[in-house]
């Protein structure tokens, strides 16, 4: 299983092991990461799972799409060029080690 | 205290499985028949009950009522939303099947579709209602919530219904809109017309679309381009026009979407708050101690209250729910109302707890059709919440309340309140 580490916006970190094929935000919620909101719960709408990724894991995540490119617009912490909704990434053997860090707020 | 999140693992057996079970395979599960009426005056008056029965029937039951297959446990409500291609909404939400009678309207181009048609009118509404527009709109929905109920402390006692759940969302969304002022009171109307016309042929749906012509006159002339002010929402949508999303017939029937959806559930959603805030006064003071978590507060009601109670889909093929087989072209009906008080899900399900994990709960729906406007609905609960927060040391309930009777929507249609000030 994946390990995910989520690094809280007061720098604490939390290691969290994932299932292959789960959203990084589903995986947020089933281990109760406070700094991810997910209200809509996954369906690219509320922008309330923004993510910071690590710089030597942003060529691994994926592309950000057309829909959440303009999510990403109306996030509540700025909007930087690392940021994801982590809705969007899905979880495999390739990114065991994943390093997130969650911004201030999400609303 | 350390908050536990019940979630559908996905390594548990699916709950949908595809082609292998016929009617008379012993394979699959017998599906209970129960005599409930799920659009009965007395189940309305206290649906809970029966929820549960529904529930511990089985996974999925068949109501001999109506002729429809429905599910009550979250986690066969959530596997139903969440694959439209097995239950479509092209043949209506309701009980009425398009496929079989004719629609009382022409169908929604965005509820009543399926992809790939779905995903492009969808994809425009997105836009439309995104969090940047949130970002616009928040400032004047917030100052329109303090005026509000600043309004009310002077007033002190009055319904909170009429006054509040209906003043509010009356103050900002046809403004919102880009309606013209005329008319407006044509809104709650329709929208209750819209959401008892999913119901079955009983007297509630009957009634309103016997009423229905001066409602239906309205809302066809307000989403013309010419009648929609620049900024709304619904010149925003005839924008789209311009940039070849959508065609010039298409707007004003997604319009139309906004004006059938956008009103009366966020007036349920607002009055479901204040509702419950005045009968749990514990979470009142919570709330009044800790203005972060208005928006949860709001999230909450939405579960514990479910706003919009059921949806209809449709089969494409036959289907394994839970082990339970369903043939090709039944109406499936979802409990949305019960799954969000599902003890496999949720801790503690008939509590209203405002710092509850709420993320998950269907009370918007889920998947490709999940509410469109549940970012506006949000930031008007979340809005007026914490006007009442700031402002209102205590709401207190002070006549008889009743209930409002609707075959898709629960609400109250008067509730006597008296607010004491902070």
């Amino acid at each position: 299983m994946p390990s995910i580490t989520f690094i809280h916006h007061d720098d604490h970190a939390e290691t969290v092991s994932a299932n292959d094929g789960d959203s990084v935000m589903y995986t947020a919620l089933l281990h109760g990461i406070d700094g991810i909101t997910g209200e809509c719960g996954g369906g690219a709408v509320c922008a309330t799972c923004h993510v910071y990724v690590d710089d030597n894991w942003l060529g691994k995540v994926g592309v950000v799409g057309a829909d959440e490119d303009e999510l990403l617009e109306g996030v509540a912490s700025d909007r930087l060029p690392n940021s994801r909704l982590s809705c969007q990434i899905k979880i495999t053997e390739a990114l065991d080690g994943l390093v997130l860090r969650l911004p201030e707020r999400q609303l | 205290m350390v908050a536990t999140v019940t979630m559908a693992s996905p390594h548990t057996p699916p709950v949908l499985s595809f082609g292998g079970a016929l009617p008379n395979d012993l394979s699959s599960q017998p599906v209970v028949h129960l005599d409930v009426d799920p659009f009965a005056m007395d189940f309305f008056a206290d649906p809970h009950p029966t929820h549960e029965v529904l529930r511990e029937a089985g996974p999925v039951v068949y109501l001999d009522k109506w002729n429809v297959y429905a599910v009550a446990r979250y986690a066969e409500v959530h596997a139903v939303l969440n694959d439209p291609a097995t239950f479509c909404s092209s043949r209506g939400v309701g009980l009425s099947d398009f496929a079989r009678e004719k629609p009382w309207r022409p169908p929604s181009l965005i509820l009543e579709a399926d992809p790939p048609a779905h995903t492009r009118t969808r994809a425009v509404l997105n836009k439309v209602l995104s969090p940047a527009v949130m970002k616009q709109l928040r400032d004047g929905f917030a100052a329109a919530a303090d005026a509000k109920v600043d309004e009310l402390l002077e007033r002190r006692s009055f319904d909170a219904v009429a006054d509040l759940a209906e003043a509010y969302p009356l103050s900002v969304f046809p403004d919102a809109m880009g309606l013209q002022k005329e008319g407006r009171e044509n809104l709650l109307p329709y929208a209750g017309l819209v959401f008892n016309a999913f119901g079955p042929p009983n007297q509630l749906r009957q009634d309103a679309i016997e009423r229905s012509a001066p409602h239906q006159a309205y809302v066809a002339a307000q989403c013309q381009r010419d009648n929609l002010a620049p900024g709304g929402f619904g010149a925003c949508i005839h924008a789209r026009v311009d940039t070849g999303d959508i065609t010039a017939d298409e707007a004003p029937l997604l319009v139309r979407s906004l004006l059938s959806a956008g009103l009366d559930t966020t007036v349920n959603g607002i009055g479901a708050a204040v509702y419950c805030l005045a009968r749990y006064p514990e979470e009142f003071a919570r709330l009044r101690s800790d203005l972060s978590l208005a928006r949860n507060a709001f999230e909450e009601a939405v579960r514990f209250e479910s706003p919009v109670q059921t949806f209809f889909r449709t089969t494409t093929r036959d289907v394994e729910i839970s082990g339970c087989h369903v043939g090709e072209g039944e109406k499936v009906l979802m409990f949305l109302a019960a799954a969000n008080r599902d003890p496999r899900r949720w801790a503690d399900p008939e509590r209203y707890d405002i710092t509850r994990k709420t993320s998950g709960h269907v009370g918007f729906g889920s998947g490709i059709h999940m509410c469109v406007g549940q970012l506006v609905a949000r930031l008007e609960g979340e809005v007026m919440l914490s006007a009442l927060a700031r402002k209102v040391a205590s709401i207190e309930i002070t006549g008889d309340v009743k209930r409002r009777f609707n075959n898709t929507l629960r609400g109250l249609e008067s509730l006597p309140v008296t607010f004491t000030p902070a």
